[in-house]
């Protein structure tokens, strides 16, 4: 580690590993910090990843993560009606995230990024209004490192971004709290998700199967953070107690986690500092994925940084290129989503058997990438105490 | 009274930081749960939130 960079990144999540190689391809001196020992580990994560995606990023799938081909969902509605959509080519798959984070961070590596483990951001180097650098806790010592660009790509902690003064808290009504077992289960349909919904099984959220193979899958919850007294993983037990054949599931492994899913922030950047990530709430809020999102937004920091850096202008008005960027791409479309999620979380489980009558599997997976709307809200219009509901997503 | 950690429950999942208004939890080397008993004003947003009820009030 030397004492300084031009660009310093916090965290080794997607967004962190992308923006570090992104930025030492465009020549940049680069470090890539992480605190846990093992990058990757444990996940926090479902695992769902598109093929749409990983073109956009330009990420070319690997076997070593690329573990299950997924070609649909079911959907469960509350009364057990299932709405299910089976395309005619595979549309993602369920990855192994332990890989494909490492992966990423090895890229970087490769790209000419130094990468550090075990190596906690503790504090900012703050001078004249300008994030100038950081405080790094390694191996019991404290150092000091300088960068002219700060990417706060901490994940959903999301303490660096508030040290300089970008309110990146988040909050209870738009933050679900995740739980998931790895587990070792006979699967009907290995290379289809599925997802229950209902009000007494996972109150504004929903539990998930993502199939890693034909007898192993994430069977997970979220649910909002604020919602009820009882805790997402209750609520997973209970739903696993009545659901066979996954309450003879074997767990290898227990995941929790937290998922932001309200609007992005309203500022991605400052003096000196970019947020990207789950920091930033670049999450689709009606799924909770945030692999693509953080992806996206940590190669386009990566350009920004580069350029900036070229400029010798570090200041918000430069870096705003990134903000702007990133809103004309994902911004919008992730805030429709978000406004989505404000009206479906005001259904009541009869609401939701309603929409499962009048709407096909298509239909739901659009509505999930921010698409056909128009439609849902003139469903939702045909009950009167939904009006409201629709108006919101007009 | 700041909030206690049940550390036989937690996952280290790090979601409560990000929940923490005051800015009261830090996530050590992303394994240990620290409560900052100076910033912590018992709101309770991080037992709220926690998937697994390891943050208890004192
Ligand atoms: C239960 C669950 C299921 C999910 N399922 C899916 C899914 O199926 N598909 C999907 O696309 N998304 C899913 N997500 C969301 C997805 O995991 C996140 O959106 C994604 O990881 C965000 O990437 P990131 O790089 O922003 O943050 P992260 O991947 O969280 O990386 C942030 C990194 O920063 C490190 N860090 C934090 N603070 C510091 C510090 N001070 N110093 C150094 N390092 C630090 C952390 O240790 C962490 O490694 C799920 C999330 C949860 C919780
Ligand atoms: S939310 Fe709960 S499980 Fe996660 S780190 Fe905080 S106390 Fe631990
Ligand atoms: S009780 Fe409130 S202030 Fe205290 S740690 Fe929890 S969220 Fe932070």
């Amino acid at each position: 580690m030397k004492d300084a960079y031009d660009v310093v990144v916090v965290g080794a999540g997607p967004g962190g590993s992308n923006t570090a190689r992104v930025a030492a391809e465009h020549g940049l001196e680069v470090l890539l910090l992480e605190k846990r020992p093992e990058i990757g580990a444990p996940k926090r994560c479902g695992e769902g990843f598109s093929v749409n995606g990983a073109k956009t990023l330009g990420i070319k799938p690997d076997p070593r993560w690329t573990i299950n081909e997924i070609w649909g969902a079911n959907i469960v509605a509350p009364n057990g009606k299932r709405v299910s959509v089976r395309y005619e080519k595979q549309v993602g798959w369920v990855i192994e995230r332990k890989m494909f984070d490492k992966l990423l961070a090895i890229e970087a590596a490769r790209a000419g990024a130094e990468v550090l483990a075990k190596s906690e951001v503790v504090g900012l180097v703050m001078q004249d209004g300008f994030v100038r650098g950081v405080e790094v806790e390694r191996h019991g010592e404290r150092l000091t490192v300088e960068a002219k660009i700060v990417v706060a790509a901490d994940g959903v902690e999301s303490k660096v971004a508030r040290w300089a003064g970008i309110d990146s808290t988040q909050r209870l009504v738009d933050i679900d709290s995740a739980y998931q077992y790895e587990m070792v289960v006979d699967l009907e349909e290995p290379d289809m998700l599925d997802l229950y919904f209902g009000n007494d099984i996972a109150p504004r959220g929903y539990v998930w199967v993502f199939p890693k193979g034909k007898d192993v899958a994430n069977v997970g919850i979220g649910i909002g953070g604020n919602v009820s007294t009882k805790t997402a993983k209750q609520y997973l037990d209970e739903w696993i107690a009545k659901h066979e054949p996954f309450n003879e599931g074997r767990i290898i492994e227990v995941n929790a986690g937290g998922v932001p899913v309200g609007a992005p922030l309203e500022k991605l950047v400052a003096n000196g500092l970019m947020v990207v990530g789950d920091a930033a709430h670049q999450v689709n809020a009606i799924h909770g994925g945030g692999v693509f999102e953080a992806s996206f937004a940590g190669q386009l920091a990566g350009r920004v940084a580069a350029e900036a850096i070229e400029r010798g202008d570090v200041s918000e008005a430069m870096l705003m290129k990134y903000d702007r960027e990133w809103r004309a791409a994902r911004g919008e479309i992730l805030h429709r989503i978000y406004k989505l999620r404000r009206a479906i979380e005001q259904l009541s489980d009869q609401d939701l058997n309603y929409l499962a009558e009048q709407l096909t599997g298509e239909d739901v997976v659009a509505f999930a990438n921010g698409e056909r709307l128009g439609k849902l809200a003139k469903i939702l219009m045909k009950r009167p105490h939904l009006i409201k509901a629709a108006k919101e997503l007009m | 009274m700041p909030r206690k950690v049940d550390y036989d429950l937690c996952m280290s999942c790090g979601g409560c930081v990000g929940v923490c208004p005051f800015l009261a939890l830090t996530l050590e080397h992303g394994i240990k749960l620290i409560v900052d008993e100076e910033r912590c004003t018992d709101c309770g947003s991080c037992t709220s939130f926690c998937p697994v009820g390891a943050i208890k009030e004192a």
